[in-house]
């Protein structure tokens, strides 16, 4: 069975300019030691997803669907029933270390309440248990740094400090949002190594979302691309960067820089993202797609299943899409 | 931390000797003096008058001697108007009164302002939030001398509880009154200012960080939102408590407390010049210590701030 199975997850947010629809109906499952990448240009709705799974919208979204968790119906739960499956159960990885901890209060103070909360440890517990995990994602002379603040430390090392909070309570998924994104490549590439040992170490799931394809060949097993809130194309990772069937996806394999070829300019996919605002009747992807026809105006193309693995969405067949 | 505090209190002294330089001029400089009445006295009785107060002396001269009475003697001169009264006697007698009915205003306008928009922010945009901001807002725009008569024709001629006026050494029902009329629209200023702030953290990315670690709503705004929520609110209070301390003329005047407020207007209007130069020094001392109180305090709450 699916630990996570979200169907037909519809988000929209009231705003002052009318409605958003940032998710359109997707659907996907999530098992047990899986690793699924969500890929997509900022405003696909990939982030807005996984917030709306854990309930984490802000205050002016709104979601519907079902996201079940081992077998429960979570979407929508009253805040004092998700808040035990919270950090317990689904972690997640913030963006941005730097604003992501709380700046007010010490390391120490932030990590042992996940413990005392969810575990019932005492402060004394709590405290050794946090120095542990803090060694385990490498933080040098963790006991004597953990009473610091965050300003205290570099970003890389905030991230680490969140990647072992979000792994306190042994959770069987993580969502990590972005996780490297804030940081500079070096660091980004040692954050996706930890996240990669400490996943197999404690065999979590962990969904990564992200607009950045480089990192997700090494780190995730399946991939699921993004666009206007909506699924353009999922399977293996292998299958995605070696075949992809979407234009879409060709455009985003497209955008990452490479060794082997000789260019000047790194080709992007031209026009801009879609305004969430206005809705769409077709395709979301119609304005920019090199292959567009008539009918991707008129007719939002349903997912085609075309493997045990792969679904995608697209009026044109894969032959004329590769 | 010791050495910055040392040093503030060090940077307060020039920074006081200019506040006593500059209003010096500026009562120098505004016309007519404390023996100007309707009915002009004899030129005699004009020049003994001036004599006998140092005002025929050069104005540095005046000046001089008034910092030098003031620093070595404390003594902050006769007044002019009340003639058996020193400044010091003023102070000594008005300063508890405003100080008592000013602590009091605060402790008010700070638990129910920062309560009121706690609230407000907690319950955005639902109807708990509108009746805070309402009354707010309310408070805000009602002023106090129009507040004090309400009060006493309510509470003192309808209902008969609690006395129009005086003060009785500081009885506590002679203090309610006072306290609402004054606490009422830095009530309405804090409220409004803790709204917005905690509404802002509420936003933050370490807000949605504390809800994602599965922390009650309690938690998540007592222990990882107040501390920043309070920040500019903290920095608001300083300059507020100074305020409140110093008294208000409207209460004085409405509620006959006998405290510094209405001395500070009267002594204005009647150029009673040691008296406004007693009470200006003592409001500007009261500032720069109440601000280094909030530096001290923004220290303690946001560990990113060091001396």
């Amino acid at each position: 069975m699916a630990l996570l199975e979200i169907k037909d997850l519809t988000v929209k947010f009231e705003t002052n300019d009318g409605i958003v629809s940032a998710v359109n109906g997707v659907s996907f499952n999530v098992s047990e030691g899986d690793t699924l990448a969500i890929v997509g240009e900022s405003g696909s709705g990939k982030s807005q997803t996984a917030f709306a799974a854990i309930g984490l919208l802000a205050r002016n979204g709104h979601a519907t669907g079902s996201v079940k968790w081992d077998g429960q119906e979570i979407l929508n739960l009253p805040e004092a029933k998700l808040n035990r499956i919270r950090a317990d159960e689904i972690a997640m990885i913030f963006q941005d270390p730097m604003t992501s901890l709380n700046p007010f209060l010490k390391v120490s103070d932030q990590m042992e309440e996940v413990l005392t909360l969810h575990r019932g440890m005492s402060r004394r517990e709590a405290r050794a248990e946090c120095v542990r995990m803090l060694d385990a994602v490498r933080i040098p002379d963790a006991a004597a740094r953990i009473t610091m603040y965050p300003h205290e430390f570099s970003g890389g090392m905030r991230q680490r400090i969140m990647i072992a909070m979000s792994l306190l309570c042994r959770p069987r998924l993580i969502i990590a949002d972005e996780p490297t994104t804030a940081l500079d490549v070096t660091v980004q590439a040692q954050i996706m190594d930890l996240l990669k040992d400490i996943r197999e170490e404690f065999n979590t799931a962990m969904i990564l979302i992200t607009h950045d394809l480089g990192i997700v060949a090494g780190a995730c097993e399946r991939t699921m691309v993004m666009y206007g809130g909506r699924i353009m194309e999922r399977g293996t990772t292998e299958e995605i960067f070696a075949s992809p069937t979407h234009p879409y996806t060709n455009g985003l394999l497209d955008a990452v820089p490479r060794l082997d070829r000789k260019e000047d300019t790194l080709p992007t996919i031209p026009g801009e993202p879609p305004d969430m605002l206005k809705g769409f009747i077709g395709c979301p992807f119609e304005p920019r797609c090199p292959l567009a026809e008539e009918r991707c105006k008129t007719e939002p193309p349903s997912l085609e299943r075309l493997s045990e693995t792969r679904v995608r969405a697209c009026h044109r067949s894969p032959e004329e899409v590769a | 931390m010791l050495s910055y505090i040392t040093r503030r209190l060090a940077i307060a002294i020039p920074t006081l000797l200019i506040l006593v330089v500059f209003s010096y001029l500026i009562m120098y400089a505004a016309p007519g003096g404390p023996f100007d009445m309707e009915r002009t006295l004899p030129p005699e009785v004009m020049a003994n008058l001036n004599a006998k107060y140092g005002l025929d002396q050069p104005l540095i001269v005046q000046m001089w001697n008034y910092v030098y009475n003031v620093v070595v003697h404390f003594d902050f001169g006769p007044s002019f108007m009340y003639k058996d009264q020193t400044v010091n006697d003023i102070i000594a007698q008005g300063f508890p009164v405003t100080l008592t009915y000013g602590f009091w205003s605060f402790v008010v306008a700070v638990v129910v302002g920062m309560s009121l928009g706690i609230t407000a922010a907690i319950y955005h945009n639902s109807w708990l939030d509108y009746l805070a901001v309402g009354i707010s807002i309310g408070a805000q725009v009602l002023p106090n001398f129009v507040m004090a008569p309400i009060l006493v024709l309510v509470f003192t001629l309808w209902l008969g509880w609690l006395p129009g006026g005086g003060w009785q050494g500081g009885q506590w029902e002679y203090i309610i009154m006072p306290v609402i009329a004054l606490s009422t629209s830095f009530m309405a200023s804090i409220a409004r200012l803790t709204r917005s702030s905690m509404l802002e953290v509420l936003n933050a990315n370490y807000i949605r960080t504390a809800r994602a670690k599965g922390l009650p709503m309690r938690r998540v705004i007592f222990r990882h939102a107040l501390k920043p929520a309070l920040l500019p609110v903290v920095s608001y209070l300083g300059p507020a408590f100074v305020a409140m301390i110093t008294g208000s003329v409207v209460v004085d005047m409405y509620f006959s407390t006998g405290g510094i407020g209405v001395f500070f207007v009267n002594s204005a209007l009647n150029r009673d010049y040691s008296v406004i130069m007693g009470i200006t020094i003592l409001t500007g001392a009261l500032t720069i210590l109440f601000n280094l109180a909030v530096d001290i305090i923004y220290a303690w709450i946001d560990p990113k701030i060091r001396y």
